[in-house]
């Protein structure tokens, strides 16, 4: 619980960051769109048809399309700009749709007393619609406060830290402490906002100065302080910290916080942590610049990056070839191989994979008609996929997406009979299960390597070398039982990462 | 004095109002009557710019209020609506201040103004100050009305049924009040109404009109005894007949 609260100020900043500035922004264009609604009449249907449109796109879905969309006019397409545009235009239906009715709904007999005792029209618009208005405007506004606060937990997995970060990572390690700080946090958050604006309206509607400077105020130090924290790293940017990213799965935290570790031992240098970023994301972050380093895995840059779909590739050419792809198409050093691979495996109960007598995944092929089969969420639209079932011709009862880290305990308990594991996840002894050989080598070899951007190798040259001395420290079993450490045993992937470290270290001088 | 000229409103084919032309004496209180629909208000409201004519003018005092800004014309113009249109955010003082504050009268003036006026029209400054206009009675939200109409010191009054919402017993009073204050500011005035007994009462002249055009204006007394036609005469008779009506319930004995 310590732990948990002890990043609470960083994530709480972070995420005030995303929800405030998104929000400014959101009034920032929905107020006066929605004025100029209600003056040009024609206007009304496009604009609430747009913002309603953006609406009914999942927020998921919204934060996660602006990666490529901002990759696409050269933007920072990771991190926080992504966040903010799409957080921006998710606050902007509420209040745009308030601002328009408010102002439609005032009195026609009160407009025309107002235009009779002889206001010009912009007087009539501020001394009558717009007070008349405005408790129904900061409806609007209230509710795009809850909603950005809610739905800006969903930056993390788009590279901008926030409480999301509690939730995603949580999910995935199975600390349910974290996950419940996260959403009490952000719950919270979305209440003392709500409660703030509507103090300001209360305090105007009512004529209780004290009222308004409070909340006003309180509201101003927010910003003040947002703002002060957001634009402090525009000064510092060189000895800006390196950025480490990792994935979404438990192995990732684990070496992403043994990389920070490492690099603060041998080099001195400081690093951050962006977490729980989408497979193709992170590579994508990576040629971008906005992480340095991260662990990806050989097979998954081989068929996503390349769009290799061969069989059969031997493990040490296949990562010669992908090294040299990196390198000249996007400048990427491949740092080291860590010596473990991380593959694709599907598996299944042991005692049913006994019963029907599979052992190899070709064993499956006649059973597969009969058996639902979960995976997490990439898998089946990955390669991979097609290159199994081409091989072995699998067609499954079911397919089931779910989150990675549930997929173990759904097939432990039935509610599937076959997922496909990560070869070097505890899970799979911790819970009985058997990892089907891939007899007919449909699924490439995984070493885990450690990449490189190309900015870090220019500039800090001593990095690289000591990210080029944890070549082959990691074999499968070493990982398979930090990850178990962390999955079953609920330690934190920083304190699995710092003993591995701490035992590397010993190890190297003791061995020279 | 106000004077309308060949005043003229078509609604594409549809004519609201049809060449109608009357002059209002200074201190004059001309009332206009009519059915429903007949164009009444829509006159009334050509003459502060509410509604542009089709064709025709409105002059005011020598000046065609054509060639008046509209928000500059409205200031100098008393209004009093039909729906009262207090502004709900508004205290009962801000109502009755919104015209001179658009003047750029300074906070004094403006004070005692507010004061003097809620006043005149019959309601305690000190209680009805800082009050609503949701926490007062329909009567004392058109006194209200009235007050705010007169705030910035106009020489002439539109008044658009104004009374036409309230119960028997506070129109009369609201009645009263209204003759009292006029005759103390010598008003010109433009009072709409389809109340003939209020007609009768507070008119100088009455001008019926009747689907857009004006039939005929006179005084009281010229209307009843003259009509121009039967519908005037008609008209005129109402609180008459009504009378008999009643007297014919109460008394049994004058059977018909």
């Amino acid at each position: 619980m310590s732990e948990q609260l002890a990043l609470l100020p960083g994530y709480l900043t972070a995420h005030l960051q995303l929800t405030l500035l998104a929000l400014l922004f959101s009034t920032a264009i929905s107020l006066p769109l929605g004025v100029a609604v209600t003056r040009v009449r024609w206007l009304e249907a496009p604009a609430l048809g747009i913002a309603g449109v953006i609406q009914t796109i999942p927020s998921l879905a919204l934060l996660a399309v602006m990666v490529p969309l901002l990759a696409y006019f050269n933007l920072q397409s990771i991190g926080f700009l992504p966040a903010i545009v799409g957080l921006t235009l998710y606050g902007v239906l509420p209040i745009l749709r308030n601002t328009v009715t408010g102002i439609a709904g005032v009195d026609p007999a009160l407009k025309e007393a107002a235009r009779g005792v002889g206001m010009t029209s912009g007087q009539q618009f501020s001394r009558v619609e717009l007070p008349l208005a405005m408790p129904v405007i900061v409806a609007g506004l209230r509710t795009a406060t809850v909603w950005v606060v809610g739905i800006a937990t969903l930056s993390t997995p788009v590279g901008a830290t926030s409480l999301g970060n509690y939730i995603f990572s949580g999910l995935q390690t199975r600390n349910y402490t974290a996950v419940l700080v996260g959403c009490v946090a952000a719950a919270g958050l979305a209440l003392v906002l709500d409660h703030l604006v509507r103090a300001v309206e209360d305090g105007v509607r009512t004529r209780r100065r004290a009222r308004v400077a409070v909340a006003l105020g309180v509201l101003a130090a927010l910003f003040t302080y947002t703002m002060a924290t957001l634009a402090a790293p525009l000064w510092g940017d060189r000895d800006r910290p390196i950025r480490i990213g990792s994935k979404t799965f438990t192995e990732q935290y684990i070496l992403s916080a043994m990389l920070g570790r490492w690099i603060q031992d041998e080099t001195g240098d400081s690093s951050t942590l962006t977490q729980s970023l989408g497979s193709l994301v992170a590579f994508d972050a990576l040629v971008a610049g906005d992480i340095d380093v991260y662990v990806d895995y050989s097979g998954t840059l081989w068929a996503n990056e390349m769009g290799r779909d061969t069989l059969s590739v031997d493990r040490a050419d296949l990562l010669r070839e992908v090294e040299a792809f990196l390198c000249d198409t996007h400048g990427i050093t491949l740092a080291a191989a860590l010596g473990f691979e991380n593959a694709y495996a599907l598996a299944m109960r042991r005692t049913h994979a006994e019963a029907l007598g599979v052992r190899r995944i070709s064993d499956l092929t006649r059973h597969a008609r009969t058996l639902p089969m979960g995976s997490d969420y990439e898998f089946f639209a990955r390669p991979e996929w097609d290159a199994l079932r081409t091989a072995y011709g699998l067609e499954f009862a079911e397919l089931r997406s779910m989150d990675s880290a549930l997929m173990y305990e759904a097939v432990a308990r039935g509610n599937v009979d076959v997922i496909s594991a990560f070869s070097t996840d505890g899970r799979i002894a911790a819970f009985d299960l058997r990892a089907l050989d891939d007899d007919r080598n449909a699924i490439p070899p995984y070493d885990a390597v450690i990449l490189v951007s190309r900015r870090l190798v220019a500039e800090r040259p001593e990095v690289l070398d000591a990210l080029a001395r944890l070549a082959g420290t990691i074999d499968a079993e070493t990982m398979r039982q930090m990850n178990l450490a962390v999955d079953e045993q609920g330690q934190a992937p920083s304190a699995v990462a710092a003993a591995f470290v701490e035992t590397l270290r010993a190890k190297m001088k003791n061995g020279g | 004095m106000i004077e309308l000229r060949g005043l003229t409103k078509r609604y594409g084919t549809v004519a609201a109002v049809e060449d109608v032309s009357l002059t209002v004496s200074d201190g004059e209180l001309l009332v206009l009557v009519g059915e429903s629909g007949c164009g009444k208000t829509t006159t009334l409201k050509m003459i502060n710019r509410l509604i542009e004519p089709t064709s025709g003018a409105v002059w005011l005092d020598k000046t065609d209020v054509g060639a008046i800004r509209p928000s500059d014309l409205r200031r100098r113009i008393g209004y009093v609506f039909q729906k009262v249109g207090l502004f709900p955010h508004m205290t009962v003082a801000e109502n009755v201040a919104v015209t001179p504050a658009l003047l750029g009268w300074d906070a004094t003036r403006i004070a005692t103004r507010v004061e003097a006026l809620l006043e005149l029209v019959e309601l305690d400054p000190a209680e009805m100050r800082d009050r609503h206009p949701a926490e007062l009675s329909g009567g004392q939200q058109q006194r209200v009305g009235v007050a705010r109409a007169l705030a910035a010191e106009p020489r002439v009054m539109l008044l658009d049924e104004p009374f036409g919402a309230l119960d028997p017993l506070t129109r009369e009073r609201l009645q009263e009040s209204f003759v009292g204050i006029r005759r103390r500011l010598g008003l010109t005035a433009l009072f709409v109404t389809h109340d003939m007994v209020e007609a009768l009462m507070l008119g100088d002249r009455i001008a019926v009109m009747s689907q857009g055009r004006v039939i005929q204006i006179g005084s009281p007394r010229d209307l009843v005894q003259r009509p121009a036609d039967e519908y005037v005469q008609q008209l005129m008779h109402t609180p008459r007949r009504q009378t008999e009506v009643v007297d014919r319930l109460l008394d049994p004995g004058i059977a018909p």
